[in-house]
């Protein structure tokens, strides 16, 4: 096993190994059941987070205490005994948490207060209830409501088998269902009007999500807790939107991220008797939350960072480059600015730094990145001669910008002087073809050339 | 009745300071409450009301720390706590409004799944910590998360007798009014146009952390004596049952301190009386009472549900009766239209009135069976008004009733012409508007479109327009 690798340390790896190994049923169980849950968490949470109803797991757990209180009361008033069972305590849960599920959409419907409002309203009230009956019900002489709580802060550790049976059972049957529908429920995220157009149910795909949100929610109660549920539809779905823009592979991977900080949890808590594994589980998600905030592929902060970078490098180098040309183009005069020619004449740094306004750092920055990459080289002290690839680049940088300038003073009545600030930020973002484009209908002269500026250079370069 | 009040008579001081208390707490979770909703905010409470765990569990820490270190000596521990308590609570309470709207920037992540993401995060660190640490710390977590409103009197500060809660909670509230009072216009203009209110120089981003910072303060001054629930509950609901009320901030804001307080007094008398009543109903003969904290957000919620029914303006019941009696008036209208239009196809000539009273008795029959019962009501309620005569089978208009019927039928073929006159409607497509137009414009309209049709004598189906 590869792990052992990993964990050097023998008395670490002792207490992990206890877990990862599974030597004992009741762990074996938790952790496939749990984490069953956690993949089902993370689908369903996918299409929850598209239609921005993500916090509505939260009213739906809170709503579900008066539910179990009810329906451990009503239980052990017909068969007592009985409260303690988990399908009973589901059941009013489901119930209960329905009810306010629907108060939530009453409210917004009928009255003028909206979304998030709402589902505080309801929250607060169901929350409120169902202190009041759990105190009733530690209040009955059967009433110890110990295994009550458990649903409150969640307990993953102390569930037995045959509730974690109940819970993967089902946390399958969603998985299962949600894959079956999946093309008409991406359908409904994205564009609700375009499903009903194509024939679909939509209210009846509304309330089958709506259901599955429910249920997930409900099963997760007794190994998160009912203040932490939620995360496992919220967590691992937003952690994925970063990585991705397909839904395909954002719900796949929503679902993984839900499944490992499932099963980290599980492992993790069981490791450690003290964490309490409905927060463990909470912070593996958050820490593949953050993970994937800095290093998401799609929308992460570090790749957009370097994208970011990379662009501003990109517009420094054509600037540097176009700024050497306008240096050398007096000296050749403008008809004879062939790669080669370019290459003959000396630059010096102090005159060139001047050319644009760039601090110092920055210049020096620029004329070390063009020395590196082959674009310039070092001939004397604070002399640089541009390469035969540096003059090429730099005569491209310099066509850009003067054919978008030409286009600018042909097609518009901008001020000539005002030209040059257009084409600066053009210039960088024109592909081959628009260029090709803009040649055609400039006329076509010097197709491979660059033509003169248009202005006197340094008048508005400076 | 007797049975239902029977536990009251046990009323005692400490039942009056627990209203009291409840109350206060109530009344100063309200005014930031009511910013937080109009502002959208809503949950944000709930948030701040989980991850300020965080901030009281770092103050045990940091109390529990200075003892060890010796900087404080045990005895003043418990107040250094509480100081210490307040401020995590405010600093952990803007941290997490923060990161919620970094989050949202930088990470593009939508609103309520980055408020998610934080208040779930923090919520289970500070979990984490209380369990990981339960040893050094006492933290009873079902405290903090129910309160013990019912032991809350038990502590009074020196010999006057006054809960600490109340002096708590009470300085609180004084500190919310003053803030709300002071910083009213700033308040009111930030939460319903932060674009006017940036451009008037009213720092929002200020605004909106001091909010953050002044809910968490009130959330974890009432979490010791009432709990997180009671202060959920009373963050958004009185404010949300106030504004189903009233459309004026400043009643707004007196209405939701009132809702409050009436819910705590609510919810302590309910908590007294309902459980025994109900454990009584279905079996279960033992219980005496309820949570007081839960009975009275349950009354807040109940309070609201009533607001949202029976509401004088957005009432549900209100609506319903509205458009019902719009509904009334639009069947009675057809009716009297009906009439008229029989009297005109069917002149009165003398001579032979029997005839033409039998088409018309006839026709009448035909409409009144063949449409709703709105008619019918309609109907009978128009003889009671005097604008009919006759039987409900052979009704008559009577001179009022014709007058109203001449205006209804006029306002009719004056929308058949007007539309006749601007728009390339089929023939058959005038009548349709002017049946859903007739019932709702006004005699300026009437004297406008006549005006614009240079005083018509028939509307385009040839028939006369009543003058």
């Amino acid at each position: 096993m590869s792990a052992s690798a990993l964990l050097a340390d023998d008395s670490l790896w002792e207490l992990f190994s206890r877990a990862i190994s599974l030597r004992d049923y009741n762990t074996r169980v938790v952790l496939a059941g749990t984490t069953m849950l956690g993949i089902s968490g993370g689908l369903v949470g996918a299409f929850l987070i598209l239609r921005k109803r993500a916090l509505a797991a939260d009213v739906v757990s809170h709503a579900a205490l008066p539910g179990i209180a009810l329906a451990f009361l009503l239980a052990e008033r017909f068969s007592p005994g009985s409260g303690r069972s988990t399908g009973v305590l589901l059941l009013g849960a489901f119930v209960t948490g329905l009810l306010g599920m629907a108060m939530t959409l009453a409210i917004r419907s009928w009255t003028r207060i909206k979304d998030d409002a709402a589902l505080a309203v309801v929250l607060g009230l169901f929350f409120g209830v169902g202190t009041a009956l759990f105190t009733v019900v530690q209040k009955t002489k059967t009433g110890n409501v110990a295994g009550l709580r458990d649903f409150v802060f969640g307990k993953t550790a102390s569930l037995v088998a045959a509730d974690v049976w109940l819970i993967g059972g089902i946390s399958v049957a969603v998985i299962v269902l949600c894959g079956g529908v999946f093309k008409e429920l991406s359908l409904l995220c994205f564009d609700e009007e375009f499903a009903a157009a194509r024939g679909y149910r939509t209210t009846m795909l509304d309330g089958l999500l709506t259901l599955m949100a429910v249920t997930v929610t409900l099963i997760g109660l007794q190994s998160v807790g009912l203040l932490l549920v939620v995360a496992l539809l919220l967590i691992p779905p937003t952690a994925a939107r970063f990585w991705t823009n397909d839904l395909k592979i954002m719900s796949i991977l929503a679902a993984v991220i839900g499944g490992v900080s499932c099963a980290g949890g599980v492992v993790l808590s069981s490791s450690f008797p003290r964490l309490a594994a409905g927060a463990v589980i909470v912070l593996t998600g958050s820490v593949l939350f953050l993970v994937s905030l800095v290093f998401g592929k799609e929308r992460g902060l570090f790749p957009r960072w370097r994208s970011q970078r990379q662009f501003e490098q990109r517009i420094g180098r054509s600037d540097l480059l176009r700024a050497c040309y306008e240096l050398l183009e007096p000296i050749l005069g403008s008809d004879e600015t062939t790669p080669e020619s370019l290459t003959i004449y000396e630059i010096d740094a102090l005159v060139l730094s001047v050319t644009r306004q760039w601090p110092r750092g920055r210049f020096h920055g620029l004329i070390a990145t063009a020395v590196r990459d082959g674009l310039l080289v070092l001939s004397s002290k604070d002399g640089y001669h541009l390469t035969l690839r540096g003059a090429e680049e730099a005569r491209d940088a310099v066509r850009r910008h003067r054919l978008w300038e030409i286009y600018l003073l042909t097609q518009t009545d901008l001020d000539p002087r005002l030209v040059d600030r257009g084409a600066d930020g053009i210039e960088h973002v024109l592909d081959p073809d628009q260029l090709a484009e803009l040649e055609r209908r400039l006329g076509g002269e010097s197709p491979h050339g660059v033509p003169p500026s248009p202005h006197p250079i340094g008048a508005s370069g400076t | 009745m007797n049975s239902l009040l029977t536990p009251l008579q046990t009323w005692t001081l400490l039942d009056t300071w627990i209203v009291v208390i409840g109350a206060l707490a109530a009344m100063a979770c309200a005014l930031p409450g009511c910013f937080l909703l109009l502002r959208k905010q809503s949950l944000m409470g709930d948030a701040i009301s989980h991850t300020s765990l965080l901030g009281v569990v770092g103050a045990f820490f940091v109390s529990h720390w200075l003892v060890e270190a010796k900087v404080i000596s045990p005895t003043t521990e418990l107040s250094v706590r509480h100081v210490a308590m307040c401020v995590g609570a405010i600093v952990v309470g803007v941290l997490s409004a923060w990161l919620t709207e970094s989050l949202q920037k930088l990470g593009n992540v939508e609103s309520s799944a980055a408020l998610g993401v934080v208040f779930t995060s923090l919520f289970a660190l500070g979990l984490l910590l209380i369990r990981a640490f339960a040893d050094n710390v006492h933290i009873d977590l079902d405290c903090v998360l129910y309160g013990e409103i019912v032991t809350a009197p038990m502590e009074t500060v020196g010999k006057s007798g006054v809960p600490r809660a109340v002096i708590v909670n009470g300085f609180v509230l004084l500190i919310n009014l003053l803030l709300t009072i002071l910083l009213f216009k700033e308040l009111r203009l930030s939460a319903f146009d932060p674009a006017l209110a940036t451009t008037l120089g009213i720092p929002a981003q200020t605004m909106h952390y001091g909010l953050m910072g002044l809910t968490a303060m009130t959330l974890v001054a009432a979490f010791e004596s009432v709990g997180s629930i009671l202060v959920i509950a009373m963050l958004i609901i009185p404010p949300a049952t106030a504004y189903l009320l009233t459309d004026r901030l400043p009643r707004m804001i007196g209405l939701s301190l009132l809702i409050g307080a009436i819910s705590a007094a609510l919810g302590h008398v309910s908590a007294l009386t309902l459980p025994p009543l109900i454990s009584r109903s279905i079996g279960i003969a033992d219980v005496q009472d309820a949570s007081s904290a839960g009975m009275m957000a349950a009354a807040a919620g109940f309070l609201f549900v009533l607001a949202m029914l029976l509401g004088p303006r957005y009432g549900l019941a209100v609506r319903v009766w509205h458009r019902l009696l719009l509904k009334l008036r639009i069947a009675s209208e057809d009716v009297l239209g009906q009439l008229y239009r029989m009297e005109e196809t069917a002149p009165r000539v003398i001579a032979d009135a029997d005839s033409s009273d039998v088409r018309q008795r006839t026709s009448w029959h035909r409409y009144i069976t063949t449409h709703s019962w709105k008619s019918r009501i309609a109907t009978w309620l128009l003889m009671r008004r005097g604008w009919l005569t006759g039987s409900h089978s052979d009704a008559r208009l009577t001179d009022i009733g014709r007058e109203a019927a001449r205006t209804l039928v006029r306002s009719h073929r004056l929308w058949e012409s007007f539309l006749a006159k601007h728009f390339l409607l089929g023939e058959g497509r005038f009548h349709e508007s002017a049946e859903q137009v007739e019932h709702f414009l006004d005699p300026e309209l009437l004297a406008e479109l006549d005006h614009d049709l240079d005083r018509p004598g028939v509307d385009p189906h040839g028939r006369a327009i009543p003058k």
